[in-house]
């Protein structure tokens, strides 16, 4: 499904302050699976998921998603078949537009840029998906999503990223900025629809129990590299405290 | 003031609530004001002028808009592709139509339109009330049809959180040129407008005419307090004529025509900063 073979992304090329921010990472993902992504500051994590979607360039090596090579598409070409959220939940809405028209920004492009947004088909599909929310997001459909709590719009800005399931869906700690209590909300809501919708997803975290809790395998970032994998009954027996070790400081 | 000056005012105010809402794409959906508007608002101006001379009145309102359009993809160009400063671009592109209007008038600073040879639609007195409503209409109802379709709502969300469109899948620079484009083709269409019912063209007369479009949308917003397209648009026309109704009272009271500038732009920036100064008495009152 997604394969990075020998991935580097540099910064400040050729100049003394030359950082492998990514070095020549390697690794495959399958289809359907759910990786968590764990590691210090600075570890390489954000920039993994930057040179999966385009948003920072790779200097070598290949990235292959569903048997297409995507190393050198655009990053507006490659986000149609990928998902981001992201920490800030202001980040992935539109403030002033309403909770349908965010909707409807993500989900109904398909039908051509000149049909009506919003039709009595689209009101009545968002209404029932929001409820299966269970937040009450349902009736708040003409809202202007500026109005809602952090919660409230991280549950919106993920169903908007999941109304026209993409290929590929990457999170990148979209539940820290958020309370406790909507951010255990905000990962039920995440594990419902990843397993209902079968998506292949990273999830990039900082909590070390969301770590393991979630997903089928643990990639860990140390240095711009992927130190450790575990997977299946590997993962399961780990422990938040086994973790540290594998934490540079 | 007597009724034909009142009426006069309120055609004169929907010539211009065009302007307004040419700029509400610009000003309030994409949150980037845009200086091609003094310039854009003459280049439709000088089009139509000549077109009218030429015998084709109702063409000169079209090319004045297509030219219009024109004029907003050269600063989008200079913005999105050549990473000019947003407001330079705006800059940039109305100091070089200047020099371009010279040309579409042939050298002549200014274009009488008194003998043509074919009438416009502004021509009748008795009807140029009905005829500007119709077409502020239409534009109105084309633009919110507009801002409700998925090409729109896209235009609405690039202005709205640019990064987050950005990490979309749509190109954020065609939203540029598309909204500069759209803006100013309305821009210029009221620049026609205006040429045809005064009957003269001027190169100049396109000083200040950004703040005199965004006083519009002032009023409008001051008047309709609320927010939504359809508000918007509504009130950029609204206040528009308003404004027009206000700068026709302040004539009869004797102010010289010459102050109005400085009155608009007195009105914007005061405006625009009341809630700044409510904040500031706000703070002041809870250390007290």
């Amino acid at each position: 499904m997604l394969e990075l073979k020998d991935v580097s992304v540099i910064f400040n090329q050729g100049t003394s302050l030359e950082k492998r921010a990514l070095d020549e990472v390697s690794v495959h993902i399958p289809e359907g699976q759910f990786v968590t992504v764990l590691g210090s500051n600075g570890a390489g994590k954000s920039t993994f998921f930057n040179v999966i979607t385009g948003a920072a360039p790779a200097a070598e090596g290949t990235i292959v998603l569903d048997g297409q090579d995507i190393t050198a598409q655009k990053e507006h070409v490659r986000s149609r078949s990928i998902g981001r959220l992201f920490q800030n939940p202001e980040h992935g809405t539109a403030p002033h537009l309403t909770v349908e028209e965010n909707l409807a920004l993500a989900y109904s492009r398909s039908r051509g840029p000149f049909s009506r947004a919003i039709r009595k088909e689209e009101q009545a599909l968002f209404r029932e998906k929001l409820k299966t929310l269970d937040m009450g997001l349902e009736d708040r459909l003409k809202t202007p999503i500026g109005l809602l709590s952090g919660g409230q719009r991280q549950a919106v800005a993920l169903m908007m990223a999941v109304l026209n399931p993409p290929k590929l869906l990457l999170l990148d700690e979209h539940t820290a900025a958020l309370d406790p209590k909507s951010a255990r909300k905000i990962l039920e809501i995440t594990n419902d629809l990843v397993r209902r919708e079968h998506m292949t997803a990273l999830m990039i975290t900082h909590n070390m129990t969301d770590g393991l809790t979630n997903g089928d395998r643990l990639l860990i970032f140390n240095d711009g590299k992927i130190t450790q994998d575990f997977s299946g009954e590997g993962k399961k027996k780990l422990k938040p405290a086994d973790l540290l070790d594998f934490y540079e400081v | 003031m007597s009724t034909g000056v009142i009426i006069r005012a309120v055609e004169l105010g929907l010539i211009f609530s065009v302007l307004s809402l040419g700029e509400y794409i610009t000003v309030k959906v994409m949150d980037s004001p845009d200086l091609t508007v003094d310039g854009s608002f003459v280049t439709g101006g000088c089009t139509a002028a000549m077109l009218t001379l030429a015998g084709f009145p109702n063409l000169g309102l079209a090319a004045a808009f297509v030219a219009g359009l024109l004029c907003g993809c050269v600063t989008a160009f200079l913005q999105t592709k050549m990473k000019i400063q947003g407001l330079l671009a705006g800059i940039l592109t109305m100091t070089a139509l200047y020099s371009v209007n010279l040309r579409i008038m042939q050298g002549a600073p200014n274009v009488s339109l008194y003998a043509v040879p074919k009438p416009t639609i502004l021509n009748n007195p008795a009807t140029v009330l009905y005829v500007l409503i119709a077409i502020v209409a239409l534009i109105a109802l084309l633009m919110y049809a507009f801002f409700k379709t998925n090409l729109g709502l896209m235009l609405r969300a690039a202005g709205d959180n640019e990064e987050m469109i950005r990490s979309s899948s749509v190109n954020v620079d065609s939203m540029k040129f598309l909204g500069f484009a759209l803006s100013n083709g309305l821009v210029a269409l009221s620049g026609a407008l205006l040429v045809q019912f005064q009957k003269f063209a001027d190169v100049t007369g396109g000083t200040g005419m950004l703040v005199l479009g965004l006083a519009g949308i002032i009023i409008g917003e001051a008047v309709f307090r609320r927010s939504g397209i359809g508000f918007g648009l509504a009130a950029s026309i609204t206040g528009a004529i308003l404004y027009r109704l206000l700068y026709t009272l302040a004539l009869q009271l004797g102010f010289p025509a010459t102050d109005m500038n400085l009155v608009s732009a007195v009105l914007v920036a005061v405006t625009i900063s009341i809630p700044h100064l409510q904040k500031l008495k706000k703070k002041r009152g809870s250390h007290a």
